[in-house]
């Protein structure tokens, strides 16, 4: 018994391969159910998300595995045998666990420390459960790649920085003023990422919103969807002196506030700290007024740099967390080691002889005056008693069966074998 | 006996100040809370010293070199502590910390002996006056290390290079108000020590002004926080602007408080 993940994720196929291996709505179900009916597969787990799809499974022998699964991947989706060999990636055994607490841990996501990918991971673990497609190794090894990954979420600072530039955006704000829900905001003009940074603004919690667009009648559409106060275009810097973070998209060729402009505004609000943000391209407000006292001017390409610069970061805490995914991976082969038989078969006797040896003790202690001979009767006896107690479940171990970690695991159980160790 | 205490406060004070720094580093809630103890701890340690001299002079233990400098270290971190009740910055003890520590170590330096007290000293006036002069420095004192904070995060988000303490120095403007508030604070106690010092000097010397180095100095260091404030309130000066003023306030504060030592000029020698 093995751990075997075959898969392909963003790095090594197009979005265009990944689409036609995906696993999406009524397929999932139907994929895990058939792909666990394979007679090289013994337990199974379908991660299908937009970045990557990979089946984990338990599987006995890992190269009639890897063609078994490549089979089955050409027939339920339709696509190319031979496409398959080379466009997968297979591991097992301590590279399976090790890819798969990766992933978990979100070190193998497109964008390092991502936080969805957990989320994914244990939809499809729910799926399997529910499905009853796994056993003993999968549930333990994705419980365990759960608590390592939220182990290295806690432990280092992978999470913490934020990576896109409308997150960017508000992370900003929230060090530049103490409480957002006391701040107006401005959205100037219009536009996908403008639109994006000023929900993200506004989920934030802003006291006020006020929409200005050269066309009034789109101001007051953009106004109604975040239920703010239309400005008309003319009027804009009048209110701006009322705005505490301002966000510009307007597609206007030149600079629609100049840093005269900007000075009057600032002595008009009492000098009180604003935050522009220009993402047009041509920018629109003149870059000389992040010269002004209390004025923070960030462009598109400022933020981009925010973003990078928290990407570096992330990589460094990545060695970190690859650290702790190496520490836990030893426990978990440690624990993998003990479904092995012969473990098992040489504790049950050791456990055995320990209890031969005290009840002897024992009944030597309180009869005295006992001959040799009785003596070795009674130990001979005693010996006889526990071989034959401990014979049927070693050769039920030594046999070769299919769920042999079931019946491991089981063994142990009832001999209270982990019990004592750990 | 009074060596005892002094040094304890000293040895806790040291220790609380490498924590400090080490969080700038890398902090956590069991670092600061560590800090907290010790600072605490040496805070309480150095009351007693405090008290004790108190007890063994027969006036407030301010009189001498060693004294006042202790004294006013304690000021600070007693503000120290009404802050962070209050406002809970993170990151203000290793900016306030290490001031402490250097002040308590030249205290420690300075010769301690209680000599009796000049004649024109002995007044119920000494303890009014130096309390609240003591009181408002030190409050300027931490102005000065918010300012510092304020300097430090404003120049990560204007030069936009969010690396470094960025992430857990407070925001711009919960640093801008606790600045102002301190000066707020710091600036009527100012006045009151200098209506009383006058007060003090047409009893004793017959006039309110003498021209005193430190008397003057004060009066400069009067002016400057009450342009602070006039000019917030007025021209709306806030931001970098009024973090540099409260920094130069102190600055002068320190001249003063110095200076005076070494020149030995004026009454207010000791």
């Amino acid at each position: 018994m093995k751990v075997f993940v075959a898969g392909l994720n963003h790095k090594i196929a197009d979005v265009d391969v990944r689409e036609k291996l995906a696993f999406n709505g009524p397929k999932l179900e139907e994929g895990l159910k058939r792909f666990r009916e394979l007679p090289e597969v013994h337990e199974a787990i379908i991660l299908s998300t937009c970045n990557r799809v990979e089946l984990y499974a338990n599987v006995k022998d890992n190269q009639r595995a890897a063609e078994a699964v490549k089979t089955f991947l050409s027939e339920f989706h339709n696509i190319n045998r031979s496409s398959l060999d080379a466009g997968l990636y297979i591991y097992d055994g301590v590279n399976a666990v090790r890819h798969i607490f990766r992933v978990a841990s979100s070190l193998d996501s497109m964008v390092v420390g991502e936080p969805q990918i957990l989320g994914q991971l244990k939809d499809a673990f729910e799926l399997a459960l529910s499905q009853k497609t796994t056993g003993i190794l999968l549930n333990k090894l994705m419980k365990k790649a759960i608590s390592v990954a939220k182990r290295v979420r806690t432990e280092t600072r992978i999470a913490e920085n934020a990576v896109s530039i409308s997150f960017a955006a508000v992370e900003l704000a929230k060090k530049i003023f103490t409480d957002l829900s006391k701040r107006v905001f401005m959205l100037l003009g219009a536009g996908e990422m403008a639109e994006l940074a000023a929900k993200h603004l506004i989920s934030s919690g802003v006291k006020e919103v006020l929409v200005s667009n050269r066309t009034y009648e789109r101001a007051c559409d953009i106004a109604k969807e975040f239920n703010g106060k239309p400005v008309r275009f003319d009027e804009f810097i009048d209110e701006m002196a009322r705005a505490d973070i301002v966000i510009c998209s307007t597609g206007a060729p030149n600079y629609i506030v100049t840093k005269g402009q900007m000075q009057k505004v600032m002595k008009e609000r009492k000098q009180r700290q604003v935050f522009l943000i220009d993402i047009s391209v041509p920018r629109n407000l003149d870059p000389e007024i992040n010269d002004l006292d209390n004025v923070y001017l960030y462009n598109v390409d400022d933020l981009q740099g925010v973003v990078d610069s928290n990407l570096f970061e992330r990589k460094k805490e990545a060695e970190k967390a690859e650290k702790i995914i190496d520490e836990e991976l030893e426990t978990f082969l440690r624990w993998q080691s003990t479904l092995d038989s012969v473990p098992t078969i040489i504790a049950i006797r050791e456990k055995a002889e320990e209890i031969k040896r005290e009840e002897l003790d024992k009944l030597f202690h309180k009869i005295t005056g006992m001959g040799e001979k009785e003596r070795e009767a009674i130990e001979y006896m005693a010996a006889a008693l526990i071989n034959k107690m401990i014979h049927p479940p070693t050769a039920a171990l030594k046999e070769d069966s299919e769920d042999k970690d079931v019946l491991v695991a089981t063994i142990r159980k009832l001999y209270g074998i982990d019990g004592k160790k750990e | 006996m009074d060596v005892l205490p002094f040094e304890l406060a000293l040895t806790f004070y040291f220790a609380a100040t490498i924590v400090s720094i080490t969080e700038l580093f890398k902090e956590s809630k069991i670092t600061s809370r560590i800090m907290f103890s010790l600072a605490g701890i040496g805070f309480v340690i150095h009351t007693a010293s405090i008290i004790y001299r108190y007890i063994a002079a027969g006036h407030i233990p301010i009189t001498n070199a060693h004294e006042a400098t202790s004294f006013f270290s304690w000021c600070i971190v007693f503000i120290f502590f009404l802050l962070q009740f209050r406002y809970k910055v993170n990151l203000l003890s290793s900016f306030i910390m290490p001031v402490v520590f250097m002040l308590m170590l030249s205290s420690s330096m300075l010769p301690r002996e209680i000599k009796p007290l000049s004649p024109l000293l002995q007044s119920y006036w000494l303890g009014i006056h130096t309390v609240f002069a003591f009181m408002s420095n030190a409050a300027f004192a931490l102005a000065f290390g918010i300012g510092l904070m304020y300097l430090v995060q404003e120049r990560h988000v204007k030069s936009k290079r969010l690396g470094g303490l960025f992430e857990r120095l407070p925001s711009l403007q919960t640093l801008d108000e606790i600045n102002y508030r301190l000066i707020t604070w710091g600036f009527p106690l100012l006045t009151l020590a200098i209506i009383s010092g006058a007060l003090w000097a047409q009893s004793t010397l017959g006039s309110y002004w003498n021209r005193d180095p430190r008397e003057t100095l004060s009066l400069i260091t009067w002016l400057i926080y009450a342009l602070i404030l006039h000019a917030r309130l007025i021209a709306g000066w806030r931001g970098r602007r009024a973090a540099l003023m409260s920094m130069l306030g102190f600055l002068i504060i320190l001249i003063a408080f110095f200076g005076i030592k070494f020149l030995k000029i004026g009454y207010h020698v000791f």
